[in-house]
């Protein structure tokens, strides 16, 4: 039971994780019409930048905050660079150009960090755990994960369905020439909302990283994880994402946590421990058809893309 | 493909004349390593030719066409693997295994449009990945080496360098003919019509889903005979030939050589390898005069001049080297 209850927070907290990724790959799509294979490579700079300013200023939280305000200067510099070129041109463009960001990006990280990883300690205060039930420890650090992911999240929902900007990016969304057309300037707005999404991996990515260790490629996998997210959530709707991302976040820790025993209960031991691995990695992708054979736009569509 | 002696015409033919010529010249040279690489350019010029077939003519975007190699090339390897050898058994099964992949994901895939489709094909191909790697019996995350080639009848001989060469070579150049056969046909109209305006071809009593299905499946059975090749060629199947990324080095092969052309993505791998194997000696011949010593250990990131440089190709060339080559017969009437 005790087992369950933390594999269930460790669920709650990387589903909320990989919202934040989700979340900015769907509002670049939903407002700028663009996929941007690159997201994955913002994350990974996001750990970079915190494992590398972490150490200069020998503040976990300064260091995270800096490298949280790095990558956003990084995104719109990849924005005003070459994405702002991309837009409104064919799908495939885009997915052929940010895929040369990526090779990009991961021969920079190369240059600057060297092919080995970087890992990022923890303060101490964060590297504890705490009692959250009677007799049930959590990792204080994936608790404040949770916390921040949620904040974010609620901060989210405020800027787009309360502010002037969200307006802005919402009316984006639904037509741009308009808005346009209204005196808005589209570049700046595009340019934020890109910078936004590029923080917002940034920020996954920062906190991963001491969970994980930091190296190249760590964005490419969970880029995957949050293709099928917003997938499953409808593509450009941010209620969609955080659905998915949770559910997803689910299927994968429990599947990968449980589904092994489960397999033991029905096959012979030989065969399970061989099916195991694979299957529960599986069990997203499987997730994934059944939305798309019963929704094939996704829980939470939009309708319009 | 027009008629006629057009530039791009003419250079096709030198292009797929050379190719023939290129072991004797080899021979005489030499050089063993010019015959490996173009064999391997060769294969993946063939999934490449295949992935044109529904990206290209079809306007299926499918990210995940990696995963037919790592099939077809898996295929081959499990069997030898389990001490089966025929080449008789391991390619149709390696067919055959591509044929369903592609009939599963193809009949779920094809259900979306747009981008999902993209997401889709490549998440199905991840999944793919994941299976491999967690098959432990064969090598897992680590491969599987090959010991034995595929073994066909008497004077075939795989390992013969020369003769797996022209065996690749003539896949290739029939793969080519299907394609071009194919969407000159009453089907390739109709999938070519369908990537133009689908609702229109539905309209007037096309079952456009069961085409594209049929078009989804052809390439991806091409794409796993291509594994099987290369799975020969290296003598070693690894998950990574079915990494995504892998898929995106497909679809860039195709962009480059000019989609929708019948031997654009022949000149796409072309360029694409030796563009790699060439970007190393560039950066280190063109930095050393200005910045010395330090350009030699600069060649080792070359990606980081690929990277950019596809992104130059997506925003001007567009239509890729068949469209370059289609511009210059243009200027040339004027």
């Amino acid at each position: 039971m005790t087992l369950f209850i933390e594999q269930c927070l460790n669920s709650f907290q990387f589903g909320l994780l990989l919202f934040l990724l989700a979340a900015g790959l769907t509002l670049v799509f939903g407002i700028m019409d663009l996929v941007n294979l690159a997201h994955g490579s913002l994350y990974m700079i996001g750990a970079y930048f915190a494992a590398t300013f972490a150490v200069w200023t020998g503040s976990f939280v300064l260091g995270a905050v800096l490298a949280l305000a790095a990558t956003l200067v990084v995104g719109m510099a990849v924005e005003v660079i070459a994405m702002r070129r991309l837009y409104g041109r064919d799908h495939l463009d885009h997915v052929l150009g940010t895929y040369g960001l990526i090779l990009f990006f991961d021969e920079l990280v190369r240059v600057i960090w060297g092919p080995e990883g970087m890992s990022l300690q923890l303060p101490s205060w964060l590297n504890t755990s705490v009692q959250i039930l009677p007799g049930i420890q959590y990792s204080a650090y994936r608790l404040a994960i949770i916390a921040v992911t949620m904040a974010v999240a609620g901060f989210l929902y405020v800027l787009v369905m309360r502010t002037r900007i969200g307006m802005l990016i919402r009316a984006g969304a639904s037509n741009r020439e308009m808005v346009g057309a209204l005196g808005v300037n589209i570049k700046l707005l595009y340019t934020l909302v890109f910078g936004m999404g590029a923080a917002l991996a940034g920020l996954a990515g920062l906190m991963q990283a001491p969970i994980l260790t930091v190296q190249i490629g760590m964005g490419e996998n969970i880029l995957i994880l949050a293709f099928v997210i917003t997938v499953i959530g409808g593509i450009g709707s941010i209620r969609g994402a955080l659905v998915a991302a949770i559910f997803v976040g689910f299927v994968d820790t429990l599947g990968r946590a449980f589904f092994p025993d489960l397999l033991r209960l029905m096959l012979s031991k030989d065969a399970a421990s061989t099916a195991a691995p694979a299957l529960s990695s599986m069990l997203i992708y499987l997730l994934m058809a059944v939305v798309l054979v019963v929704k094939p736009e996704g829980l939470f569509s939009t309708g319009q893309k | 493909m027009t008629g006629g002696f057009t530039i791009r015409n003419i250079v096709s033919v030198v292009l797929l004349v050379a190719l023939v010529l290129l072991p004797l010249y080899a021979e005489f040279a030499g050089n063993r390593f010019l015959l490996i690489l173009f064999t391997r350019i060769i294969i993946l010029a063939m999934a490449a030719v295949s992935l044109n077939l529904i990206l290209g003519y079809g306007g299926m975007m499918s990210f995940g066409h990696a995963a037919y190699i790592g099939i077809g090339g898996y295929a081959v390897g499990m069997l030898a693997h389990e001490g089966i050898y025929s080449g008789f058994v391991q390619w149709p099964v390696a067919l055959l295994a591509s044929a369903l992949f592609a009939l599963v994901i193809g009949a779920l895939s094809l259900r979306t449009r747009g981008v999902y489709f993209i997401m889709i094909t490549m998440a199905f191909a991840q999944m793919a990945y994941y299976i491999v790697s967690g098959l432990a019996r064969y090598g897992g995350d680590d491969g599987l080496t090959i010991y034995k080639r595929s073994q066909f009848v008497a004077p075939l001989e795989l390992s013969n360098k020369v003769q797996f060469y022209y065996v690749c070579l003539a896949l290739l150049y029939g793969s080519i003919y299907l394609v071009w056969r194919l969407v000159n046909s009453r089907f390739g109209m109709v999938i070519q019509g369908s990537r133009s305006n689908d609702m229109r071809m539905r309209a007037i009593g096309f079952p456009t889903y069961r085409y594209k299905l049929t078009c989804f499946v052809i390439a991806g059975t091409m794409c796993g005979l291509a594994g099987a090749l290369l799975a020969n060629h290296t003598d070693f199947v690894s998950p990574g030939i079915l990494y995504w990324t892998r898929s995106g080095y497909l679809i860039i092969m195709v962009v480059l050589g000019g989609m929708a052309t019948a031997v654009g993505p022949l000149f796409g791998a072309v360029a694409l390898l030796l563009l790699e194997e060439a970007l190393p000696y560039a950066i280190k011949l063109l930095g050393t005069p200005f910045v010395g010593e330090v350009a030699g250990r600069a060649s080792e990131y070359w990606q980081i001049v690929m990277g950019p440089l596809l992104l130059l190709v997506v925003l001007f060339a567009r239509g890729g080297i068949m469209g370059l080559l289609g511009k210059l017969r243009a200027k040339e009437r004027s």
